[in-house]
């Protein structure tokens, strides 16, 4: 398939990069090629932290199941949750609550937020400047906060339920989210002072790993990785879930397609995210949190499936219900498996470094990837 | 003036009093060497504890706080750390050079601290071609660097290692150009009469914009040189997880850390040496009374405290920017700060010749 490229001579040095290596941000081996410094083949394997969740999901009720998704993209927690409980909703044709969609609107706005913050200062980290990943750190904590006073977690939340979310917000959660957006608007200015503006930053992520639009589309990539290549995508403003549809906010799309596109995507997402919190929080709706549901949920005999977007591109929730109180079947659509799929075809031909700074723009969480 | 001058010799008239001339030269070696040892094992404590606090304050964390006052104790307890642990030896690796290359880099450090004056007369060996003492002995290390990188089977070390040999022979260059325009300046490689020339001015004043543009060249070259951050492609954590000595543990490692951080005081010594006065005061042309007044400051302490200034720069370097990419590095050098110190170099001369400076 890559005969040209990715031919390997005698010379050649072959070197495994993970699966315990600071740059792949978990578990990942990429056995990759290299000729000098420069990159001919790059090869993810996979499978150090598999657990098979969709098998288990098999034998988890339908309220239980969401629990794992939690343990996928543990950075996106609530997104992941959310998309599951949308198509067990789908199932049983439940409507929710107005302030239910509010709460679950502001609650994946918020773990975007995080995950972002997260992902620009591992990215700094990943070309070399380990202070920018403190300052994100300091601000995230703010956010993880919230949710820990809310959901009674900061990382694997597991807040949304069928019907709903579990319970009500927690009466400091609208003054601390408004303390937070005065914060951040501040701190967000100075990432872009300490990073964006940095010219070895600039150098070293401009004309890097480039991937076209008709390759980002054909390697199924999502989320801001493919939105940067200039692929429409959002599924927030595709298919609109929830009260994204009476939102105003913008869908971020970039055209070159390289490293620094991808960043300056995230980067103006965090942006689009703040602003979303910011019209919402003010106008929650009073009433239930919850819609009445069944005790033991059942699902009747067909097949499901819901969308989100999280913080990494598309998750997808597709169950095959017999009509009972299991799923037959469940399978995740998670956006960093085909993100990582471009990573070789993005690295070929670039030195080695790059390798890091593009792995850093993919925004990979293996668990997602490696399910 | 204070001076240091008096001590070493009146240790110098006493012991060729006391024993025959050749006795008197072994004890003052034998003194100079536990000198340089205990001074290097100091510079050690002090730089990485340093470090640990620039990083925490640049990063808004508190750093070490818990061992000793202010976590003043921490290196040593670092050190005990390093001393206990077991120094491995990976399989397959060339034992022989592979133990060797920590002492090769660790005796490239002390033998270039031989021509430093820590203060006023306070100089081990005041040979007349200091400069170039300094140039010539600096680019050893990398042979010790290549060394542990080849020796170690290891990929990883072997990328260090041949990335460290192309920055730092590269970058040498520039170093050594900017540390010629001084000495076009001066007219001596003799470093105590570099110092004695800066006696009514630094060069950085006196020289005007070359010994600016120089000063700024030999700063980003000597970064590179030491393999400091924005230019630590040899280690380059995020890539390479540790380059060079990935495979070094224990009191080995221990030997290469301490040569780096000897290694950045040295390289900011030198710097502060040619283009802000080493250890002479703040002189202002003909200003005798507040000439008279700087001197009241003893000369360790302007020296120490240039230095210490220039690290403390290096070391904000390492802790804001990005790391450069293999080719970007070489690109710098040879394309941008070669021609530029070149360029410089001719400036320097005809200044020097028509004598333009102050």
């Amino acid at each position: 398939m890559f005969e040209e490229v990715g031919t390997t001579t005698e010379g050649d040095l072959m070197i495994n990069v993970g699966p315990q290596h600071p740059s792949t941000h978990g578990v990942l081996h990429l056995v990759i090629t290299l000729r000098g410094e420069t990159i001919i083949k790059v090869e993810p394997h996979l499978g150090y932290i598999h657990r098979s969740i969709e098998k288990m999901c098999e034998s988890l009720s339908y309220r239980q199941f969401i629990y794992v998704t939690s343990r996928m993209d543990y950075l996106s927690s609530h997104i992941n949750n959310h998309g599951c409980a949308l198509c067990v909703e789908k199932g049983l044709q439940i409507e929710i609550p107005e302030r239910a969609k509010v709460i679950r609107v502001l609650m994946d706005e918020l773990t975007r937020l995080a995950s972002h913050q997260l992902w620009w200062g591992a990215m700094a980290m990943d070309v070399g400047a380990l202070t920018p990943f403190f300052h994100a750190f300091r601000e995230r904590e703010t956010i993880n906060e919230i949710m820990e006073e809310t959901c009674g977690a900061r990382l694997t939340m597991n807040y949304m339920v069928p019907g709903g979310v579990m319970y009500d917000l927690h009466p400091n959660f609208q003054k601390r989210v408004k303390d937070f957006i005065t914060l951040f608007k501040s701190k967000i200015d100075e990432y872009d002072e300490m990073v964006t503006g940095n010219v070895i930053f600039q150098n070293r992520m401009k004309d890097v790993g480039f991937i076209s639009k008709e390759d980002a589309i054909s390697y199924g990539c999502t989320g801001p990785t493919a939105r940067a290549s200039d692929v429409s995508c959002d599924i927030r403003k595709l298919f609109p879930y929830e009260v994204y549809d009476k939102l105003d906010f913008h869908e971020i799309t970039a055209t070159d397609g390289d490293c620094f596109a991808r960043y300056m995507v995230r980067v103006q997402e965090m942006r689009q995210s703040l602003s979303i919190v910011e019209q919402l929080i003010d106008i929650i709706p009073e009433g239930d949190f919850q819609a009445k549901t069944k005790a033991v949920l059942k699902l009747p005999k067909g097949e499901f499936y819901s969308r989100v977007e999280t913080a990494r591109g598309e998750f997808g929730v597709y169950i095959i219900s017999e009509g009972g109180t299991t799923p037959y079947r469940i399978k995740f659509r998670s956006p960093g498996f085909s993100n990582l799929s471009a990573l070789d075809h993005m690295a070929r031909g670039h030195k080695i470094g790059d390798l890091v700074a593009i792995m850093g723009t993919l925004d990979l969480v293996i668990p997602d990837i490696d399910r | 003036m204070f001076s240091l001058e008096s001590i070493t010799n009146s240790i110098h008239t006493w012991l060729n009093n006391t024993f025959n001339p050749t006795l008197a030269l072994i004890f003052e070696f034998v003194i100079v060497g536990i000198s340089v040892i205990t001074l290097f094992a100091v510079l050690g404590l002090i730089l990485v504890f340093m470090e640990r606090k620039v990083s925490a304050y640049m990063q808004i964390r508190l750093g070490p706080n818990r061992v000793g006052f202010k976590g003043i104790l921490q290196t040593l307890a670092d050190t005990l750390k390093l001393a206990v642990k077991e120094g491995l030896t990976p399989d397959g690796a060339d034992k022989f050079l592979f133990n060797l290359a920590p002492f090769v880099v660790m005796i490239v450090a002390m033998l270039i601290l031989a021509p430093i004056p820590f203060a006023k007369g306070f100089q081990i060996w005041d040979i007349n071609i200091g400069v170039l003492y300094v140039s010539a002995v600096s680019s050893v290390s990398v042979i010790g660097i290549l060394m542990a990188g080849w020796a170690s089977n290891n990929k990883y070390s072997l990328l260090g290692a041949m990335r460290s040999g192309a920055q730092i022979v590269s970058y040498e260059l520039s170093a050594g150009l900017s540390i010629i325009s001084i000495v076009v300046l001066t007219g001596s490689l003799q470093i105590s009469q570099i110092v004695a020339s800066q006696e009514n001015g630094w060069w950085i004043f006196k020289g005007h914009i070359p010994a600016i543009i120089s000063f700024v060249i030999f700063i980003i070259a000597v970064t590179a040189e030491t393999n400091r951050a924005p230019f630590d492609l040899a280690e380059a954590e995020s890539e390479l997880t540790a380059g060079f000595h990935t495979e070094y543990s224990g009191m080995k490692f221990a030997l290469f850390f301490l040569a780096e951080y000897v290694n950045i005081f040295i390289v900011c010594s030198i710097g502060a040496i040619l283009f802000l006065g080493g250890w002479m005061p703040l002189h202002i042309g003909s200003w005798q009374g507040f000439n008279h007044v700087m001197d009241y400051i003893p000369s360790s302490v302007w020296f120490f405290a240039k230095v210490f200034f220039l690290i403390f720069v290096i070391m904000w370097f390492r802790w804001t920017f990005p790391r450069l990419r293999i080719d970007q590095l070489l690109n710098l050098e040879w394309k941008y700060l070669l021609p530029i110190s070149m360029v410089n170099l001719l400036l320097m001369t005809l200044i020097a010749i028509m004598g333009w400076h102050f």
